[in-house]
C-alpha cells in the first residue's frame, strides 16, 4: 500500500475547493487549528462550515473570510463569552446560518454516514428551534403513528480530523474525548487526518480497538504536532484556557484580529514555524505529567 | 447576617436538590460547583455526566471548560457524543439535568438562544448545545440561575428548552418526555413547580424577604403551600464549596 503521508498544504489543495462544504470536527478536544489556518493561507471562499462548536477556528476562518454559510448548534467561546467575528459577520447579513442542537447536529452526521434519507431524534417538541430552521421536520412512525423530529443528512465535501496518532496507511487512533469525529468522517466525501506523530502500523495494530478510523476512509495523513493548539491533545498537551480568554479582547476589534491573523497565520508558512514564534518552551509547559493506563493483551493465537 | 455570596448560596442551594441522585448531566460554572459539592455530601455515589461525553469524571482541578481534559483523566467512561445523546440521555438514563438560562417564563421554558427577535435579536446567545435535548429527556430537570425582572419574564423571547406548556399557557410534554424543570435555583431562593406546572416560590435565602422576589419577578409568582427559610450552609459546607471554587 502506498504511503498516505503528505504535507498539510499538499492535502488541503488536494481535497478542499471554493464553494464546499467543510467540517473540522473535535468536541473541545483535537481541534485542527493547524488545518484552518492553512484553509485561510491557501485563501479557500463561500465555504460551507460545519461544526457542532463552531468554537475560535471558525471565529478566525470567519474573520479571514473563508465562509459563506455555518451550520452549527452552540456558538459562542467556551468559558469566556462570544465569537465575535462571528457576530458581526451574522450582524451584517454576510454570514447565513442554519441552526440545530447537539443532538441534531450528530444526527445529521450520523444519517450522512448511513445514507439515510433522515434521522429520528426525541427533541425539539415545544422549542422555538424548528419554527426559526424549516429543515427540523416531523414524521410519523409507520408502527404506531407517533411523531418524532427528524434532521436531514450531512454530508461534507471534506471532513478534517485531528488525533493522536496514525501510521502511513492512514490507520487513526485517537483517545478521550471523540466527540463526532467517526461521524463527521464517515459521513463526508474526503477525509483529512492531522496527528501529532506518526508510529509504526505494529503499534496501531497492537490495540485495534483505539483506532477511530481505518485508513480506507482516509485520503490523507499529515503529521503536525502540537497541531491542535490551543485546544488540546490528550495525553500531549493541555488545553490553552489563557489563549481562549485572550482571544476574547483580539476578535472584539477587527482591526486586532486582522493584524493577529497576518502575525499568527498568513505570515507564517506552517505549524512548525507557529511552534516557534509561541516558544517551544511555552508550549511544552502545556505537556501534563505522565498517567500511563495498563496494557491489555489481545493474546496470540496460534 | 450571612456571610455566604449569592453564588455560594446558589451552589449550596442547588447541591442540596441532588440529594440520593446518581446521575446528573452537568455543564461548566455553578451547575459543575453544585454537583461536586453533591458528591461529597448529600450524594456519595453521584456520577457527573458531561455533554464531551465523559461520565463519572473525578476532576483534579475545577474545569474550564466541558472538555477539559482533566474531566478525562480519572473518568469511569468516555463515549462519542452520539452513544451520549442516543443511548444514554435519549435512552433514560440521565436522572437530573442541570441547565442555565439568560430567561425562564412561569412554565419553566428556558432561552439560551436569542434577547429580541431571532432575525435581528438585540443580544445573540450560545444556543441549544445539548440543552433542548437534555430539558426532554432528563428524568427531571433543575435550574441554576441569576434571578431579576430581566431573566424571569412573563413571555421569553425564545424558547430553546421547553418547560411544562407553551409559553401561553396552552400544550403539554410529550408522553415519552421527562418530568421537566422540577426547581429553579437562584440567588434569591428556591422554586418549584405546582401540579398545573406553574413556577412557585419554595424558599427563600437567609435575609431575602417574599418582597424581594416580587420584585425580581417579571409576572405575580405563586406561593408553594409553604415558604421555608432556607438554613445559612454551615461552616463546613462553606468550606467546602471555597475549595471547589478555588
Amino acid at each position: 500500500m502506498s504511503s498516505k503521508v503528505s504535507s498539510l498544504r499538499e492535502a488541503v489543495a488536494a481535497n478542499l475547493h471554493d464553494g464546499d462544504t467543510l467540517a473540522i470536527e473535535g468536541f473541545t478536544h483535537l481541534i485542527s487549528f493547524a488545518a484552518a489556518h492553512e484553509v485561510i493561507r491557501q485563501g479557500r471562499r463561500d465555504l460551507t462550515l460545519t461544526r457542532l462548536t463552531p468554537d475560535l477556528v471558525y471565529d478566525q476562518m470567519v474573520a479571514a473570510g473563508c465562509a459563506s454559510k455555518l451550520v452549527f448548534s452552540w456558538i459562542g467561546n467556551p468559558g469566556v463569552g462570544s465569537l465575535h467575528a462571528i457576530r458581526r459577520a451574522i450582524e451584517e447579513g454576510s454570514l447565513e446560518v442554519e441552526e440545530y442542537s447537539h443532538h441534531g447536529m450528530v444526527a445529521r452526521y450520523a444519517a450522512g454516514a448511513s445514507r439515510l434519507p433522515f434521522f429520528p431524534l426525541r427533541s425539539y417538541d415545544g422549542s422555538d428551534l424548528a419554527k426559526v430552521n424549516p429543515l427540523i421536520r416531523r414524521v410519523a412512525s409507520p408502527y404506531d403513528g407517533e411523531e418524532v423530529a427528524v434532521v436531514p443528512p450531512l454530508n461534507p465535501d471534506l471532513a478534517i480530523i485531528h488525533a493522536q496518532r496514525a501510521d502511513a496507511d492512514g490507520n487513526v487512533q485517537a483517545w478521550g474525548i471523540v466527540g463526532v469525529q467517526r461521524e463527521a468522517a464517515l459521513a463526508a466525501r474526503r477525509v483529512i487526518a492531522v496527528v501529532e506523530e506518526l508510529v509504526d502500523a505494529s503499534v496501531i495494530r497492537d490495540d485495534p480497538d483505539r483506532t477511530l478510523l481505518p485508513g480506507t476512509v482516509v485520503d490523507a495523513v499529515c503529521v503536525e504536532p502540537f497541531g491542535a493548539h490551543p485546544s488540546f491533545a490528550q495525553g500531549y498537551y493541555d488545553r490553552d484556557n489563557a489563549f481562549y480568554r485572550d482571544w476574547d479582547a483580539i476578535s472584539r476589534e477587527p482591526a486586532r484580529l486582522a493584524a493577529w491573523l497576518d502575525e499568527w497565520v498568513i505570515g507564517l508558512d506552517g505549524r512548525a514555524a507557529y511552534v516557534d514564534r509561541f516558544g517551544s518552551a511555552a508550549m511544552e509547559a502545556l505537556r501534563p505529567e505522565p498517567r500511563p493506563s495498563g496494557t491489555v493483551d489481545y493474546g496470540r493465537y496460534r | 447576617m450571612s456571610d455566604a455570596s449569592p453564588d455560594e448560596l446558589m451552589i449550596a442551594a442547588a447541591a442540596a436538590e441532588l440529594a440520593g441522585v446518581r446521575t446528573v448531566f452537568v455543564g461548566i460554572g455553578l451547575p459543575n460547583a453544585s454537583a461536586n459539592l453533591a458528591r461529597h455530601s448529600v450524594a456519595a455515589d453521584l456520577e457527573l455526566i458531561y455533554e464531551s461525553g465523559v461520565v463519572g469524571a473525578r476532576p483534579s482541578r475545577l474545569p474550564d471548560s466541558i472538555g477539559d481534559p482533566a474531566l478525562v483523566s480519572g473518568a469511569a467512561a468516555t463515549m462519542s457524543m452520539r452513544d451520549l445523546f442516543g443511548g444514554f440521555l435519549q435512552g433514560g438514563r440521565i436522572e437530573v439535568g442541570m441547565l442555565g438560562a439568560a430567561q425562564i417564563d412561569r412554565w419553566g421554558n428556558l432561552n439560551t438562544t436569542v434577547i429580541g427577535p431571532y432575525e435581528r435579536p438585540t443580544v445573540r446567545l450560545p444556543g441549544s448545545g445539548g440543552a433542548c435535548e437534555i430539558a426532554l429527556n432528563a428524568r427531571r430537570v433543575i435550574v441554576v440561575m441569576n434571578q431579576s425582572t430581566r431573566s424571569f419574564v412573563d413571555r421569553v423571547d425564545f424558547v430553546t428548552s421547553p418547560g411544562h406548556h407553551r409559553p401561553d399557557g396552552s400544550g403539554r410534554r410529550p408522553a415519552w418526555a421527562g418530568a421537566g424543570p422540577t426547581a429553579v435555583v437562584t440567588q434569591l431562593g428556591v422554586y418549584h413547580f405546582g401540579m398545573a406546572g406553574e413556577m412557585e416560590l419554595a424558599g427563600l435565602h437567609p435575609g431575602v424577604d417574599e418582597s424581594t422576589v416580587d420584585a425580581g419577578t417579571g409576572w405575580p409568582m405563586r406561593r408553594a403551600e409553604s415558604v421555608a427559610h432556607l438554613p445559612e450552609p454551615s461552616a463546613d459546607t462553606l468550606a467546602a464549596i471555597r475549595r471547589l471554587v478555588g
